[in-house]
């Protein structure tokens, strides 16, 4: 088992042909991760990577059974790209793309509820399943296959808690990267509760940042669910200044428990095992795991 | 992008949202002929001399003040440009004022008492819709509204697919207290404010206060206004809006060249990918008993002319003692980033101070052979708490 991808997948890449989507694209179908082709508008017909090029991602599942979507287009253009993914029926969406519009991603966000799929960042590293399908933009050589799953804002620290578990003996069932742009299409929470109900996973590891509201909404449910599996902890940011991103009135929304102290507290108080130290996260796995 | 009063008030104005006119003056003599001018298009007597810059709580520093007279108008603008701002949004060296706005005098007497309300616009992020905040605690500082009179404050959540309607404007201005004239001043004012708001792909509006003159018009007094960034490509007409001299110079210079830089107070420069990453690296590095001096992300491509400019900009505090630079190379190379770090180091000449360099994942182990075989004074280090041990030991030496 896994959650979200895995060798079953057929994978889709919007943006296919653009420089991004090919490198990228590439890395993956090497990794073994099931591309059954892409999209780019006016190449449809064409083979890239060997793999089929369509006009449109309807196309793609309508001939090749596309389940599954990665969004390498660019930010002015990604929204939409996501809304057409959402409406020929692609089940996971998953958005690489940085620096999208709030006002598109409010859109696409409300154009997305209520259909029966799930959209992943964007802005976000993207998911993988260690042996199975790589749909994003990680290393793959760092995930080794195993019984943890993480889920993380951040690419590169993602990267780096998995190198810690696997240098504890220890492997990744599925680590999501849901991206830290202000609208995501998948909370933590919601990732924490794919991997908390996965059979395979049996302990997740959460990686946070300050700002929002996101860790202490998955701390809160994981407590009210009274799961016994372990969730280790460790939220980035603890001495970065306070305000500068963030305006008067965003302060006010977010409330005071958005600092990383606030959010340790209150991840603590749901019976998270949070670690302080950033090198710490996978001495930590291991202990908790026994 | 956070724009001035001046420049968020003609945005407003220009989708005929109904604001305090004023005009912006560079110095004393320019801060008359605009009061000249004023007095002859809105017939305003008295004058209100607000210094522009990129902070609230203006007023408490000295920064807006009452002109009665063209005299006064002279003395106050003269003062308050070139002055040091100091308010409670600042740092403690204040702001330098640059600018003033002469408005006009819109608490004038009139058949009824004039109000102040406080509204804003912006996202909630918990719900992924826009949201209107408004209070009848107008010309307050809103963070104190919220801690001890939290019923006072309203939110009306906008639906993406209809906008804003007019049964929520109208609800706004029932709870502001509004009847007659002011109340349908109010819901065009409301109305116009979030159409300004979408229009302009703005990510923050705050107006604080929204008045109620004493003759029922409602009006922007003042406009704190910030542009999403990532929508710029939508209004090339406002990239002209940004005013470089209210940021930090340094940050300026590494946004030019594509480094995200952030400057602080520590003693310990560093230099990472990815911004997780290196919020992180700030965390351990405090831990390890110094302070940060910088967030620095430089990004997918650590190449050598990306870690000289970097070491370039870092090494332009005084303060830095030691550099560590924090690499987990996934698709960048470790190898190709420890180059890149001996290339700029050479290319700089001495660099006196320790750097640490930590170098994980993609040929990480041929990156360390490297740095250790460069004959620099570079420390390496594979693992996290390695790299922290190191900058500890720099440290209390």
């Amino acid at each position: 088992m896994s959650v979200l991808v895995n060798k079953n997948s057929k994978i889709i890449v919007q943006g296919f042909t653009g420089s991004e989507g090919t490198f990228h694209a590439t890395q993956m179908i090497e990794y073994g991760t099931n591309v059954v082709g892409g999209v780019t508008p006016g190449k449809g017909g064409q083979k890239h990577l060997d793999k089929p090029v369509f006009n449109t991602v309807k196309e793609a599942v309508d001939e090749v059974g596309a389940d599954t979507t990665i969004i390498f287009v660019p930010p002015a253009f990604a929204a939409d790209a996501i809304m057409e993914a959402a409406d020929a029926g692609i089940k996971v969406i998953i958005t690489i793309t940085e620096g999208i519009p709030v006002a598109d991603m409010i859109k696409a966000a409300d154009y997305i509820k209520g259909r029966d799929c799930r959209l992943i960042g964007p802005n976000c590293p993207g998911v993988i399943t260690p042996g199975e399908a790589k749909v994003g933009i990680m290393p793959g050589f760092v995930f080794k296959k195993g019984r943890v799953g993480i889920v993380s804002k951040s690419g590169t620290l993602t990267y780096e808690a998995a190198d810690q578990v696997v240098k504890q003996g220890l492997g990744i069932t599925t680590a999501i990267g849901i991206g830290g742009d202000p609208i995501i299409g998948t909370t933590t929470k919601e990732a924490v509760e794919l991997l908390i109900n996965d059979p395979e996973t049996e302990c997740v590891v959460m990686i946070g940042e300050i700002g929002g509201q996101l860790e202490a909404d998955a701390a809160n449910w994981y407590k009210a669910s009274g799961s016994k599996k372990p969730i280790v902890g460790f939220i980035a940011g603890e001495t970065a200044p306070a305000g500068r991103t963030m305006g008067h009135a965003g302060a006010i929304v977010g409330g005071s428990d958005d600092t990383a102290q606030a959010k340790k507290k209150i991840m603590r108080a749901c019976g998270i095992h949070v670690v302080d130290s950033p090198a710490e996260i996978g001495k930590k796995v291991k202990e908790v795991l026994g | 992008m956070n724009l001035h009063e001046y420049q968020g008030k003609e945005i407003l104005s220009s989708f005929g949202v109904r604001i305090q006119r004023g005009i912006v003056a560079q110095n004393a003599n320019e801060a008359v002929a605009a009061a000249k001018q004023l007095t002859a298009e809105t017939g305003t007597g008295w004058h209100v001399i607000k210094a522009q810059i990129h902070a609230g709580g203006r007023g408490k520093g000295g920064g807006v003040k009452l002109a009665k007279n063209l005299q006064e108008v002279e003395d106050i603008a003269g003062k308050i440009i070139g002055m040091n701002l100091i308010t409670p949004q600042t740092s403690k060296e204040g702001k330098k004022v640059h600018q003033v706005l002469v408005a006009e005098d819109v608490y004038y007497p009139g058949a009824s008492e004039t109000s102040e309300f406080y509204m804003s616009v912006l996202l909630n992020r918990g719900t992924g819709r826009n949201m209107i905040m408004y209070s009848t605690e107008g010309g307050m500082d809103i963070e104190t509204v919220a801690e001890e009179t939290p019923h006072l404050i309203f939110t009306e959540e906008i639906d993406p697919s209809v906008g804003l309607m007019p049964f929520q404007a109208r609800r706004i201005a029932f709870n502001l207290g509004l009847s007659g004239n002011a109340f349908k001043e109010m819901t065009k004012f409301v109305a116009s404010l979030y159409t300004a708001y979408v229009k302009s792909d703005a990510s923050l509006f705050e107006i604080n206060p929204v008045l109620k003159t004493s003759d029922d018009k409602i009006m922007a007094v003042d406009a704190k206004v910030t542009i999403d960034d990532n929508a710029l490509f939508r209004h090339k007409d406002y990239m002209d809006l940004r005013d470089i001299r209210e940021e930090n110079a340094i940050e300026v210079e590494a946004k030019a060249v594509g480094l995200n830089y952030v400057d602080l107070d520590g003693n310990v420069g560093c230099m990472v990918n990815g911004a997780g990453l290196a919020m992180a690296t700030m965390d351990l590095i405090k831990q390890a008993g110094g302070e940060p001096a910088n967030f620095l992300d430089v990004g997918g491509t650590a190449d050598a002319a990306r870690v000289e400019a970097a070491f370039k900009i870092i090494l332009k505090d005084p303060a830095v003692k030691a550099i560590l630079i924090n690499i987990f190379g996934g698709i960048v190379r470790c190898d190709r980033v420890a180059q890149g770090v001996i290339d700029a180091y050479k290319n700089m000449g001495t660099i006196n101070v320790p750097i640490i360099v930590r170098l994980q994942g993609t040929n990480a182990d041929i990156a360390k052979e490297l740095i250790d075989n460069s004959g620099l004074d570079v420390m390496s280090a594979t693992e996290f708490q390695e790299a922290a041990d190191k900058v500890q030991a720099v440290l209390s030496k």
